[in-house]
């Protein structure tokens, strides 16, 4: 049987060989109203999917897959409308359908499991008073009795194993793996033929989120139930769906069978997405000659196939070994021994957050502390930046232990050590301008004048691949790898031969992700700067660090260059990490 | 949670020091001659004046007399007011008036603002919002005293609907009025208050993924978006306590209710100290009392907030 997407033939195959697939997107274009006129969101969108099928949709933030999964189920946020085009159930144009039908058909026809654990459950109603509303809604089971048993069916089915005992329970009593689980498990909890998880689990740590999609896969597989797939990670939707549909500003551009896009892309955007995936490199990226690649990546829309991604290896690898060698002469920029934070915990006794932990990292170089979170790494990092007192041990940066310092020497070293912090959204000042933003540490330490400062803001702009024009916007009109850029651009105003990144990549889009990566790779080349990065992804490890050091209740478990950590793991946590890795085993072509 | 409520009540202790202590000194350091005042144009023989003042400890210094006055509280005596009544007395007839005007008050501005608040959230930018908007701006513009005044003459003058005065024994139907003027000082901020929270509720994600379970809009209302959107609005209740009382002076004054508040401004007029202090030191508790219950109602709205052992 054969469709068309966007001009192009796709061969679908269809398990028993029915006619009428499950779900029809036809022309499907979704608008926003903002202050300064429509914005079209998803333009001409095409999705067929058949019963029993599974479908991924990639592509990253503002790409319009998360819009076209609301759009399915009539839930667009704020001012969006269907414009135009069909989106077909069955056969049934749910575009049309009235508000009193649409919500017989959320639910019971379509089950959807949202993005972000965190917030899609309401914080002030217990777990299973919201997965038996649902079920009542549905009309699934009338009677208190009824509706409690299948309310415990549901989660226990999603994974909930002692879910009688915590149906009283709140949100908050519940980690983020917990309540995705009870989220699917009211997706699926009135028997939908259609599920569409939206980035289900992009919130949750690698290990769990291999747990929790295999889960959602054996459940849908045993269930019968189609599955619509949104990720922004190629490897994870390749692994989990037959089908993929890429997107790129809001347009299909390109379908097909999971593997064959993956091994054969067609599109410049897919092959940059294939090239820039971290879950699918093997190397460590090394400082490009040429910085104008990482600044012309983000207009990308109709350029043709660059290959940029390919690295002379050899080359690239020997000259890493100079300056690896080269490192390990001088002394180390930052010695950590036996370090260790007990935190009081008022009712409940001591926690230990860092366990005797030693490790150094040799000047010019990038060590990475890998952990779930709860790990103790960013506990770590903050005792190094001296935001947090160390219980016990010792860190000494340059030679100088961190805890005999006066406060003018602290006040010195903080010059020299600057951190990068996860949340590009969270940390930047929202009421102070870019060039205000970069040039504040310039201030607090009072270098160079008025136009010294301006000059070396324009300087550093142009070395993060942002254009000058900058300096006057907020961050709100920036998007979140510029933002990052921004963060990582103030950090570097004090040419500090220190940076602490603390998940400073993990809330960035896969092509953004590469951006900053690559970015990194050039500054330290350039600059010679250490890297402390903390991360909880193993896949962005791999192309970044030198060493690295596995983390696991608040312990190092094990601590090894990148390369023997990857290809002969010792301790089996460290083997769990790497197989949660998604897409790790997926075979490419090149 | 009862140690919680426990050291809540120590914390008062302090406060309740402070406050007494600075509203003593401020009746104290009034101008003029407390005891003169109360024989008006008459010039009363000193043996009198001498009397009366000894009476009211008034001849001591001032550190004495609060002393003797605080220990007077302690022992349930709140002193005697200038007109010979002992001012323990006065509070008891005074305080359930001026406590069930302020009740009525708060039901009127709860039940009307939360719910032209939630219809104005639900429904931004259009006409109901609007016009509620430009109302609420009118009545946060208008002093109290204006409102009560336009309202009796409305209400009880051209249309008799009420009586103007209250009677003796403030009686409910008579106390509806005053009640409502009382709530249109904080009726225009719950509004607000109400209306900005159910829209920020509104554009939560767990209301999205409600709809999505097929739950039908007449159950998200009131289940995932009103329910959320009333923490912030509690909390204004306890502050808001505070301004009843001020705008319960006025309006007790303007239509006559034999309540707290227009005795103690006659109290402040007459310098009576013990009469002022006794009233303020019950006002200052029931503040603090009135602050803890909506803070234990906030655990109760809110299942994340627990407090420590």
């Amino acid at each position: 049987m054969t469709s068309t997407v966007n001009g192009t033939d796709v061969k679908h195959s269809t398990p028993d060989g029915e006619e009428r697939p499950l779900l029809e997107i036809k022309d499907l274009k979704v608008d926003f109203t903002t202050q300064e006129g429509k914005v079209t969101a998803v333009d001409g969108v095409n999705i067929t999917l058949y019963r029993g099928q599974s479908l991924a949709i990639v592509g990253e933030s503002g790409s319009g897959k998360s819009t076209t999964a609301h759009a399915i189920i009539n839930l667009l946020p704020g001012s969006g409308r269907i414009a135009g085009g069909q989106i077909l159930l069955d056969g049934q144009d749910i575009s049309k359908a009235s508000k009193k039908e649409m919500e017989s058909i959320r639910g019971r026809k379509i089950g959807f499991v949202p993005q972000d654990p965190m917030s899609n459950l309401n914080p002030v109603w217990s777990i299973g008073f919201q997965v038996e509303e649902a079920i009542r809604a549905n009309g699934i089971a009338t009677g208190r009795k009824e509706v409690r048993a299948r309310a415990i069916e549901v989660l226990k089915q999603a994974g909930l194993q002692d879910a009688d005992r915590r149906l009283k329970q709140f949100p908050h009593q519940f980690s983020g793996g917990m309540r995705q689980r009870v989220l699917i498990g009211m997706g699926l909890s009135a028997d939908p033929q259609l599920l569409i998880a939206d980035e289900p689990t992009s919130a949750l740590d690698v290990t769990v989120q291999r747990v929790i999609l295999d889960h959602l896969e054996s459940l849908t597989r045993e269930l019968g139930t189609t599955l619509l797939f949104i990720t922004h990670d190629l490897g994870l939707a390749a692994e989990r769906a037959e089908q993929l549909v890429v997107m790129y500003k809001g347009k299909v551009v390109e379908s097909g069978p999971s593997l064959e896009i993956l091994q054969n892309p067609q599109h410049p955007y897919t092959q940059r997405l294939v090239a820039a995936a971290p879950s699918l490199a093997s190397r460590r990226i090394q400082a490009t000659s040429h910085g104008e690649e990482a600044a012309g990546a983000h207009e990308l829309g109709t350029e043709p196939a660059t290959t940029t991604d390919t690295i002379d290896l050899i080359a690239t690898a020997e000259a890493r070994a100079e300056a690896h060698e080269a490192a390990m002469a001088q002394p180390p920029a930052i010695v950590i021994e036996d370090l260790t934070k007990v935190f009081k915990i008022r009712g409940s006794g001591d926690f230990t957050a860092v366990d005797k932990v030693s490790f150094e990292i040799p000047k010019g170089t990038t060590t990475a502390l890998v952990g779930e979170s709860g790990s103790g790494k960013s506990t770590v990092a903050k005792m190094l930046l001296k935001l947090e007192d160390a219980t016990s041990g010792k860190i000494l940066v340059g030679g100088k232990d961190l805890a005999s310092l006066t406060g003018k020497e602290l006040f010195d070293l903080r010059s020299r050590m600057q951190p990068v912090f996860q949340d590009p959204y969270g940390s930047l000042n929202p009421l102070r301008n870019i060039g205000n933003t970069i040039s504040e540490p310039l201030v607090t330490h009072s270098v160079g004048d008025r136009a010294s400062r301006r000059a070396r803001v324009f300087e550093l702009l142009d070395q993060v691949s942002l254009p000058r024009t900058l300096v006057g916007r907020y961050p709100n009109e920036l998007s979140g790898g510029q933002r990052q850029r921004i963060a990582i651009a103030r950090a570097l105003a004090l040419k500090p031969e220190i940076v602490v990144l603390d998940e400073a990549v993990s809330a960035l889009d896969v092509l953004v992700q590469a951006q900053i990566l690559r970015l990194l790779a050039d500054l330290q080349a350039e600059l010679d700067l250490t890297y402390l990065f903390i991360t909880h992804d193993l896949a962005v490890v791999r192309v970044i660090a030198d060493h690295v050091c596995v983390m696991q209740k608040g312990r190092i478990v094990e601590a090894a260059t990148t390369d023997e950590v990857f290809e002969n793991p010792r301790e089996q946590y460290t083997k769990d990490l790497l197989a949660a890795i998604p897409g790790a085993n997926l075979q490419l072509g090149a | 949670m009862a140690g919680y409520i426990a050291r809540r009540l120590l914390q008062a202790i302090p406060v309740l020091l402070g406050t007494t202590f600075l509203i003593y000194f401020m009746v104290f350091a009034m101008p003029g001659d407390p005891v003169v005042a109360l024989f008006g144009d008459k010039t009363p023989p000193p043996q009198v004046l001498e009397a009366v003042r000894e009476r009211y400890n008034l001849d001591q210094p001032f550190i004495v007399q609060y002393l003797l006055f605080l220990a007077g509280i302690f022992q349930g005596d709140f002193g005697v007011s200038f007109s010979g009544q002992p001012v323990s007395e006065i509070l008891a007839e005074t305080f359930p008036v001026t406590l069930r005007l302020a009740i009525l008050a708060v039901l009127i501005e709860m039940v009307f603002g939360i719910a032209i608040g939630l219809v104005s959230g639900l429904r931004k930018g259009g006409i109901f919002d609007a016009s509620f908007l430009v109302v609420s701006l009118i009545l946060i513009s208008l002093p109290v005293f204006v409102v009560a005044f336009v309202a009796q003459y409305v209400f009880g003058i051209q249309l008799g609907w009420f009586r103007t005065t209250v009677g003796p024994g403030a009686p409910i139907q008579d106390l509806i009025l005053p009640a409502i003027v009382l709530a249109t000082i904080s009726f225009a901020q719950i509004v607000r208050l109400t209306r900005a929270s159910v829209i920020d509720t509104g554009g939560q994600d767990f209301v999205r993924t409600a709809a999505s379970k097929g739950l039908s809009r007449r159950r998200i209302v009131p289940v995932h978006i009103l329910r959320n959107s009333l923490i912030p609005v509690v909390t204004y209740l306890a502050v808001d306590f505070g301004v009843l009382m001020v705008g319960a002076t006025v309006t007790e004054g303007i239509f006559n209710v034999p309540g707290v508040g227009r005795t103690l401004y006659q109290a402040i007029i007459r310098g009576e100290g013990p009469t002022v202090v006794s009233f303020v030191t019950v006002m200052v508790l029931i503040y603090l009392v009135i602050n803890l219950l909506v803070d234990l109602l906030y655990a109760v709205l809110d299942p994340r907030i627990r407090y420590a052992k």
